[in-house]
């Protein structure tokens, strides 16, 4: 992968859940070394964006295209779509009760490897390695023996998927909401984490509401999505202006 | 994954449902006492067994069914099931190599060592196979350490003054139809004794096989362990498909001495019945044990995935002080089946522990329950009790409920109920599937982690075997 490679490339997406249409024509196009920015008032479907591109089942797609590296995206099932190097960040990661962390991260490590021809670690190997990104979020090697999210914190689950993403090295990164729920350090953690991860080879979509996220992992690209679309696109100092100005000003301007 | 396709993942063809073809000597259907002293008889039984079958066969008469469990099915005519059905005609067997080859063949197919060469190392084996048993390893060199493990029947031949002693001291032919019925009609079983002091060189099994359509089984154990003694048993059961329903109401009974300790496990793969209910085993059972020393021991460990309908208590009678009662039970339900199981802790003697750790998964419309009795009775001073019971839910249309009943007539005592539900529900696929991890890989290790308590209670060899038993009952059942 080198830089400027189209990694993904969406196109007219319209997608829907529970009958009710969410994604009403959307484009977006990320290429290899960028970080872009999606942010957008509350319901405009960042959301619904993200987990239609990682598969989530609930959600229809109606129309339009998505490319991931010249393959058709939504022809994958979303197994298949992690093991080709699309990573989705959950906002609300779900508790996995009775199941290690050590063994789920280990199992999704080895099942991604062994998607690209990589080598797969045995339990001791991987204990090294999974420790070993683990300092770069400052977490606590007792997390590997706790069952996976179950009774962590908001900050410690978001550093879960975090070290997730180091772990799994993907192409495409969407993080939705990686930053929500986060104090001061949990904020500083987390964003050092996705800045180290931050590579040529690699692109991140950060989902956010916010702009302080942005202030530690500086984007390239703002888009502005509201009402299934993406309305407005800027560089970095469009999401300083949004922090001052808010949404109607664009909101209004896409009504009109 | 819809729903609809979550339901598909636990759907794995029945691998032991063949019937062999072997001509069996079987008892016209009906139960009458003709026909049990025609079991007596033919199984040449000394003339007190014959009244305490039939003592429990006119007491049988007096009582009905069990209406309290949380299970439908039609009723049961009990006039419409042979008590009796054998291999025919065997001449008497001085080794393995006699065995009707069939048999032989019918139950390496089902993965049964009969050959102590090829056997599982430091399993002894005892076959049963309809009414009788047709086998027994490794007896030479148990009886080498003392211990007796042999057929019910033999033990009757044998030993009977020690069959005498203790048959009935734990489950008492009245205790329950099902029992009742048992005590009348058993045909065969286990008889496992291991005397003073002695620890048993090797673990102790015994499978259990229904071949013929029209008959039922009524199995009978008994584990004897004396003071000092130690003893891990463990009972395994297949069954072949028939679109009918086959009733098999068995009774163990454990007795432990001072200071003796006896784990008992099963993994019971019966039929459970087709994919719309039809068909599978009807398993009445009444499993009990009794801590009658000081300091004695008990341990249940069940995993349950077969039969259509699963009706079992496997308790423990806490008499002797400092006696100790477990019970870890894995209990799963696919389609139609129904399974209402738990377990007695029943607290006599001084500071006495109990600890009942039950995990059940219901998938497909199956109906799952937990119904457990905790009694502490006036002179169990210090007695104590934790209950865990935890429920998981494959897709919606399954369901769970626990019935605990807790009784408490001694107030030095403690007793912990913790209870909880889950689900493995879609959002937790999707975790999985968005890592690269599909919905069966998922399941699976979902399932033994939910499980882990239970496995590690159960010998290494059977830990792999339920492990991998859980994961084809599940194949299928998400997609």
């Amino acid at each position: 992968m080198s830089a400027g490679e189209v990694l993904l490339e969406v196109r007219g997406l319209h997608a829907s859940v529970a009958g009710v249409e969410i994604l009403k024509g959307l484009d977006l196009r990320l290429c290899a070394g960028e970080v872009h920015a999606i942010m957008g008032p509350n319901g405009s479907g960042k959301s619904t964006l993200s987990k239609v591109l990682a598969g989530h089942p609930s959600y229809t797609v109606s129309a339009g295209e998505v490319a991931f590296r010249g393959i058709d995206l939504l022809a994958l099932e979303p197994e298949e779509r992690a093991r080709q190097g699309l990573f989705l960040g959950f906002q609300y990661p779900v508790e996995i009760p009775g199941v290690s962390n050590a063994s789920f991260l280990r199992l999704a490590y080895n099942t991604v490897q062994a998607g690209r021809g990589g080598e797969e670690l045995d339990p001791l190997e991987f204990d090294d390695f999974v420790r070993g990104r683990m300092q770069l979020l400052e977490m606590d090697p007792g997390f590997l023996d706790r069952d996976v999210n179950e009774g962590f914190s908001g900050g410690e689950k978001k550093r879960n998927e975090i070290l997730q993403m180091a772990l799994l090295d993907p192409l495409v990164a969407i993080l939705d909401e990686a930053d929500s729920g986060l104090d001061i350090d949990a904020l500083r953690i987390v964003s050092k984490g996705i800045s180290a991860l931050r590579a040529q080879h690699n692109a991140v979509l950060l989902v956010t509401h916010y702009q302080r996220l942005l202030d530690h992992v500086v984007p390239d690209f703002v888009h502005v999505m509201s009402e299934g679309r993406i309305i407005r696109t800027g560089p970095r100092e469009l999401a300083l202006e949004l922090e001052s100005r808010g949404y109607d000003w664009l909101t209004g301007a896409a009504a009109a | 994954m819809s729903t609809a396709a979550l339901q598909s993942l636990v759907n794995q063809p029945y691998k032991h449902g063949f019937v062999t073809a072997i001509e069996s000597d079987v008892a016209p259907r009906g139960l009458s006492e003709d026909m049990i002293r025609m079991i007596s008889h033919k199984k040449q039984e000394p003339d007190w067994l014959l009244q305490f079958r039939l003592d429990a066969y006119r007491h049988w008469l007096t009582l009905a069914p069990p209406q309290w469990a949380n299970v439908r099915h039609a009723p049961i005519d009990f006039q419409d099931i042979s008590y009796y059905s054998a291999p025919k005609a065997r001449p008497k067997l001085a080794s393995m190599d006699e065995v009707d080859p069939e048999l032989r063949r019918t139950f390496e197919r089902l993965g049964v060592p009969m050959h102590e060469q090829a056997a599982l190392a430091g399993v002894a084996v005892d076959v049963i196979f309809d009414s009788v048993s047709v086998t027994t390893t490794y007896k030479a060199r148990l009886a080498e350490a003392g211990v007796i493990f042999c057929s019910f029947s033999e033990a009757v031949r044998e030993h009977p003054e020690l069959v005498r002693q203790y048959l009935g001291t734990v489950v008492p032919p009245a205790d329950n139809f099902y029992a009742a019925l048992n005590s009348a009609v058993f045909t065969d079983g286990s008889f496992c004794f291991i005397p003073r002091g002695v620890r048993c060189p090797m673990e102790l099994s015994t499978y259990f096989r229904i071949n013929t359509q029209e008959s039922g089984q009524f199995e009978r154990t008994l584990i004897v362990a004396e003071s000092d003694a130690y003893v891990s048993y463990l009972e395994g059961c297949t069954a072949p498909r028939f679109d009918t329903n086959q009733l098999h109401a068995a009774v163990v009974e454990l007795v432990a001495l001072d200071r003796a300790e006896i784990k008992y496990s099963t993994v019971q793969n019966w039929y459970a019945g087709d994919e719309n209910g039809i068909g599978g085993i009807f398993n009445f059972v009444t499993k009990r044990g009794l801590c009658w020393g000081t300091d004695s021991k008990i341990s249940w460990t069940q995993v349950e995935t077969g039969s259509a309908i699963t009706w079992k208590y496997p308790s423990c009678v806490l008499l002797g002080e400092r006696s100790v009662g477990e019970f870890y039970s894995v209990a799963l339900t696919n389609h139609h089946q129904q399974a209402d199981t738990g377990t007695k802790m029943i607290h006599l003697g001084r500071d006495t522990r109990s600890t009942i750790i039950s995990k059940g998964i219901s998938a497909g419309v199956s109906s799952n329950t937990y119904r457990g009795q905790v009694k502490v009775g006036p002179r169990a001073q210090g007695a104590r009790n934790y209950s865990q019971c935890d429920s998981m839910l494959i897709g919606a249309d399954c369901s769970a409920s626990t019935f605990p009943y807790i009784d408490v007539q001694n107030a030095s005592a403690r007793v912990e109920h913790e209870a909880s539900t889950s689900r493995i529900g879609e959002e937790q696929l999707f975790y999985f599937a968005s890592r690269g991890v599909g919905a069966e890989e998922a399941i699976s290790m979902i399932i033994n982690g939910f499980c882990r308590d239970v496995f590690t209670q159960l010998p290494m060899e059977f830990a792999v075997e339920a492990t991998k038993l859980l994961g084809l009952k599940l194949e299928g059942s998400v997609g």
